[in-house]
């Protein structure tokens, strides 16, 4: 029972040093209103309900931002959140219009990093597969992959390192290629007799399809054929699928 | 001659009735500023024009500092619970939660937690056949999920105070290590988030977790529900 204790207490301690910092004075970003008015909601989302308007021309503050909602706070100290629709109208104080650095799907190629998650089959297995990657260019990027395989009959862990080429990186739906090389950690079933644990080096060759979804998202779907170069006289062949992967790019 | 004394003294009393009236006027204009007479005297109608500015503007130069907005769309925390392991008494869970707000409806969702499984009946019943080792009664779980934030809302404590709330429906897949064995596990459920600040949630959430066990010979599919109190902090 110490344990949830000490968790709770890294926590209170989280909270005590980041928390109350997101409040701070010194770095305030202040904005002009060019719309005609914005309205004020109270909280993150168009459920909550609308309850202050601010006119054009008034000078705001940007508190914070999550997703896609910006909590303002007006000079007479009335805080509330207002949509990316409404902020793109609103001005810097010298004039210029409000920078939101959108990473939309005309720049996200200028983003070089990218990291997911995907669900899918190894030869039968259920696999969770957790991936991120590094773009060199448009077209070519690195990318780690770390596979946790849990099956009727074994376990296993791989991580993986490859390259991966899109094809076309500016259409929404693209298909790409991948090539690497990993290690596998193989625990038969506890279930079993004569059950070892194997440890094995893998090369792959597969392809994919990643599909932009919007803002920074994209889904993915993806094929892999595994050689699993094991200790004895033949190398085996496994399938490898991720039926479904999310992914996004920052 | 009586009549031009007459005239005379008429004159004269005219005149001492008009004249210091007229004076009174000229008082005003005495009282001119000599400042712009002497200052056309000073500056020369023709020739070179000073350097001075017409005009001084007077324009506060604004200092901008283009900060970064300070986004905060992850959300991290911690959680105490009750986890009913199938056959295996209920006991306390305490896991870790990470989660990533896509947009204001979805969410992205990993939870680590840790439980331990107690006696079946049978274990109890017939005293001292065991059916796990020690060790194989450790509980762990992990999940990736999805989120959906169904309901937001408020609610309302007393007359001046409003919180914001969300109701939302979580839906994931992970892994269950337990018996000695990992198990792919399908785990579902929905919770309610309440934001005492714009950083700070309390959470309940009602989760089921899902997998194949064959432990007593068959296989057969296990629900485990799991209740918990978290708190988390968006950063």
């Amino acid at each position: 029972m110490r344990r949830p204790f000490t968790l709770f207490g890294l926590l209170l301690a989280f909270i005590l040093t980041v928390g109350p910092g997101s409040a701070r004075a010194d770095d305030v970003h202040k904005i002009l209103i060019a719309d005609p008015f914005i309205e004020l909601h109270t909280g993150p989302g168009r459920g909550y309900p609308v309850f202050h308007v601010i006119e054009r021309g008034r000078e705001v503050t940007i508190v914070k931002r999550r997703t896609d909602w910006f909590e303002l706070r007006t000079d007479r100290g009335v805080q509330g959140w207002a949509p990316r629709e409404q902020m793109i109208a609103t001005l810097e104080p010298t004039g210029e219009p409000l920078d939101l650095q959108e990473p939309a799907r005309e720049n996200y190629m200028s983003r070089r990093w990218q990291a997911g998650v995907a669900g899918g089959d190894f030869a039968g297995a259920s696999m969770i597969s957790v991936f991120g990657g590094y773009a060199f260019s448009d077209n070519l990027s690195i990318e780690l992959t770390f596979n946790h395989i849990i099956g009727e009959f074994s376990n296993g862990y791989s991580a993986t390192l490859g390259l991966m080429h899109v094809f076309v990186p500016e259409w929404r739906l693209s298909p790409y290629f991948t090539l690497g090389t990993g290690w596998m950690h193989t625990e038969p079933k506890s279930t079993l007799v004569q059950s070892i644990d194997r440890d094995d080096q893998i090369g792959y060759v597969g392809g994919g399809l990643q599909f932009y979804l919007t803002r920074r998202f994209m889904l993915r779907t993806e094929y892999r054929n595994n050689v699993v170069f094991t200790s004895r006289d033949d190398n085996e062949e496994v399938d490898e699928w991720k039926y479904l992967g999310f992914a996004f790019f920052f | 001659m009586e009549v031009s004394r007459l005239r005379l003294l008429f004159l004269i009393a005219l005149a001492a009735t008009t004249l210091p009236g007229c004076a009174l006027f000229r008082r005003g204009e005495a009282s001119l500023p000599p400042a712009t007479t002497e200052q056309n005297a000073a500056e020369p109608v023709t020739g070179e024009p000073s350097d001075k500015p017409i005009i001084e503007p007077q324009v506060e130069r604004r200092e901008i500092k283009h900060t970064r907005i300070d986004t905060e769309d992850f959300e991290v925390g911690a959680y105490v619970g009750i986890l009913s392991i199938e056959d295996f008494e209920s006991n306390v869970v305490y896991g870790a939660r990470l989660a990533y707000h896509l947009t204001e409806d979805f969410f992205l969702e990993g939870t680590y937690g840790r439980s331990r499984a107690g006696r079946t009946s049978y274990e109890n019943l017939s005293g001292s056949a065991d059916l796990l080792t020690d060790s194989e009664r450790d509980y762990t779980y992990y999940a990736l999920s999805a989120g959906w934030n169904a309901l937001p809302g408020e609610i309302f404590l007393g007359k001046n105070r409003a919180y914001n709330t969300a109701f939302y429906l979580v839906a994931g897949i992970g892994n269950t290590t337990f018996a000695g064995d990992d198990r792919f596990t399908v785990s579902g459920g929905f919770g309610y988030r309440i934001l005492p600040a714009d950083w700070i949630a309390v959470h309940f959430d009602v989760r089921d977790h899902v997998y194949d066990i064959d432990l007593l010979g068959e296989k057969k599919i296990v629900n485990n529900l799991e209740a918990h109190l978290g708190l988390s902090i968006f950063f």
